[in-house]
């Protein structure tokens, strides 16, 4: 059964502009062991990928890769053609562990206020951006408060605002949400995506969750495991605003989530 | 019974059955007296002031010495634990110099300063070097990963990063380092007095223990301790206002 409505191919819309990020035949060896293989991936501006696969796929090593962490071992990753030698304060990255990239010992004021101090934003103008950046991410009134006295969907929120401080062209998002409860989860889903409609910000996310992959993303792209590789790629056409109960009951969206769930099954085996 | 109340219990027991055995008995020793006999002569000393004088010498070069220490101890901790090559260089000579024993520097110090405060001070500072040292650098070592990637990822300077990332992420470690370094001091001060310099409490108690005032002896044994236990009262409750409630919650992880 093919659907129209699921393109292997790469989407229309990254093709015809050109690459912000892009991966050109990355490969990447950790320990003698191959974690990448001869990976090619565009990821056009303003669209929001997300990257599924089994664990071990090399899915948040791709992320890495694209925030500079790593230098690949062969290919290289580029950034507005340019290549990416270390990471660049424009491209920020969302953390699973919220609570150890978060600094303990700063108000959530002050870790926000951290990625301002090294953007060189003087000290005066720092309140009100700080206070907007909070007043987005749902957290007003709680600028005050440590990280320790933050519930984890607070602690995410504190996260994803230090990010947007950067005033980011690309958010590298690493399975934010994977663990947090799903009431939190879902309305962080729709919060991240009014964020990136009104910033028109590249998102590249990383998650396990098919469904989330699948309701969040313009693309969801499968890595298969040992070494990892692209194994599919979907262009997802659903009308947004997505809504979290009628975009997830329609037969796209289910024909979608069986076709992934096939591929992981089959990767898996 | 009150929850304070039961730790008390065993404490309180032994002291009351220690006394009846002593009057039981009609104790003569040169090295026990009964309790009733430990506290009168503590009250003694108290209102004598030559304890105080005592305390002061003690808790003097305990402090300076602890200071001095603990602040070369820090500097070389951090230095090592930011630069593995400073590190690797210095790995051989540490490990051959902190064995020493500081008790066993008593004869140099003596030679080179003489009686007084200033031998004490050097050797509570050579004893208080190495924990703060050998931790201070573990903490620096012990810094959540994460933490230093998000300093790269923002770009900070090298200066920045161990000003505002490694320090503040240490420091919990870093004062806990410090109390223990603390209570070595004035182990350290007292070994010192006891076993030659003849100022402060050590001091006290060896002539107590030369008259035969055993009651004497172990009165100054008690004030001791209890002189290290608010020692260690007074840093924690230091520890608990210097980090608030973050640092708190960091202790509590």
């Amino acid at each position: 059964m093919t659907l129209p409505s699921i393109t292997p191919l790469r989407p229309a819309v990254a093709s015809a502009r050109k690459p912000q990020i892009a991966f050109d035949r990355v490969s990447l060896d950790l320990g003698g062991k191959t974690i990448l293989d001869t990976v090619n991936l565009d990821v056009a501006p303003g669209e929001f990928l997300c990257i599924i696969g089994a664990s071990g796929c090399g899915k948040t090593t791709a992320l890495r890769l694209a925030a500079g962490l790593y230098q690949p071992t062969s290919g290289r990753v580029t950034f507005d053609g340019v290549a990416m030698t270390a990471p660049r304060r424009d491209i920020a990255i969302v953390f699973q562990d919220y609570g150890k990239a978060l600094l303990p010992w700063r108000t959530a004021i002050g870790n926000v206020s951290l990625a301002l101090e090294t953007a060189g934003v003087p000290k005066p103008q720092r309140a009100d951006r700080i206070e907007e950046l909070l007043v987005k991410v749902g957290l007003p009134f709680h600028g005050d408060k440590y990280p320790a006295e933050m519930s984890g969907g607070m602690q995410q929120r504190l996260q994803i605002a230090r990010c947007l401080a950067q005033e980011p062209k690309v958010l590298l998002m690493d399975e934010p949400f994977g663990a947090l409860d799903a009431m939190t989860r879902q309305s962080l889903q729709d919060e991240v995506l009014e964020l990136v409609r009104a910033s028109g910000v590249t998102v590249i996310f990383v998650t396990h969750d098919l469904e989330e992959a699948i309701y969040l993303g313009d693309r969801v792209i499968g890595l298969l495991p040992h070494p990892g590789r692209v194994g599919i790629q979907c262009a997802i056409d659903l009308a947004r605003p997505r809504d979290q109960l009628t975009t997830r009951e329609q037969p796209q969206f289910l024909a979608l989530r069986r076709q992934l769930f096939d591929f992981i099954k089959a990767s898996e085996a | 019974m009150p929850h304070w109340l039961k730790p008390l219990v065993l404490p309180v027991a032994l002291i009351v059955l220690f006394e009846a055995w002593a009057r039981a008995t009609d104790l003569q020793s040169d090295s026990l007296a009964p309790p009733s006999a430990i506290g009168r002569a503590l009250i003694e000393a108290l209102g004598s002031g030559e304890l105080w004088i005592a305390t002061r010498d003690t808790l003097a070069s305990t402090l300076a010495g602890l200071l001095i220490g603990s602040a070369i101890g820090l500097m070389l901790g951090i230095a090592l634990g930011l630069s593995s090559g400073f590190n690797r260089l210095m790995d051989v000579t540490i490990e051959a110099i902190r064995p020493i024993p500081s008790i066993a520097l008593l004869p140099i110090a003596l030679i080179a300063f003489g009686f007084g405060y200033r031998m004490e001070i050097v050797i509570v500072a050579f004893a208080c070097i190495w924990p703060m040292l050998i931790l201070s650098r573990a903490a620096i070592g012990g810094i959540e990963p994460r933490l230093l990637e998000v300093a790269r990822l923002l770009r900070l300077t090298s200066a920045d990063r161990v000003r505002k990332i490694v320090i503040p992420a240490a420091l919990p470690r870093i004062f806990v380092a410090f109390r223990l370094a603390a209570g070595i001091a004035l182990i350290v001060a007292v070994t010192c007095e006891i076993a030659i310099n003849p100022i402060g409490l050590g001091a006290s108690i060896m002539a107590a223990q030369q008259a035969l005032r055993a009651d004497l002896m172990l009165a100054y044994l008690i004030w001791i301790g209890a002189i290290g236990f608010a020692l260690n009262a007074g840093l924690l409750l230091a520890q608990n206002s210097l980090f608030g409630r973050a640092a708190l919650a960091e202790i509590a992880r």
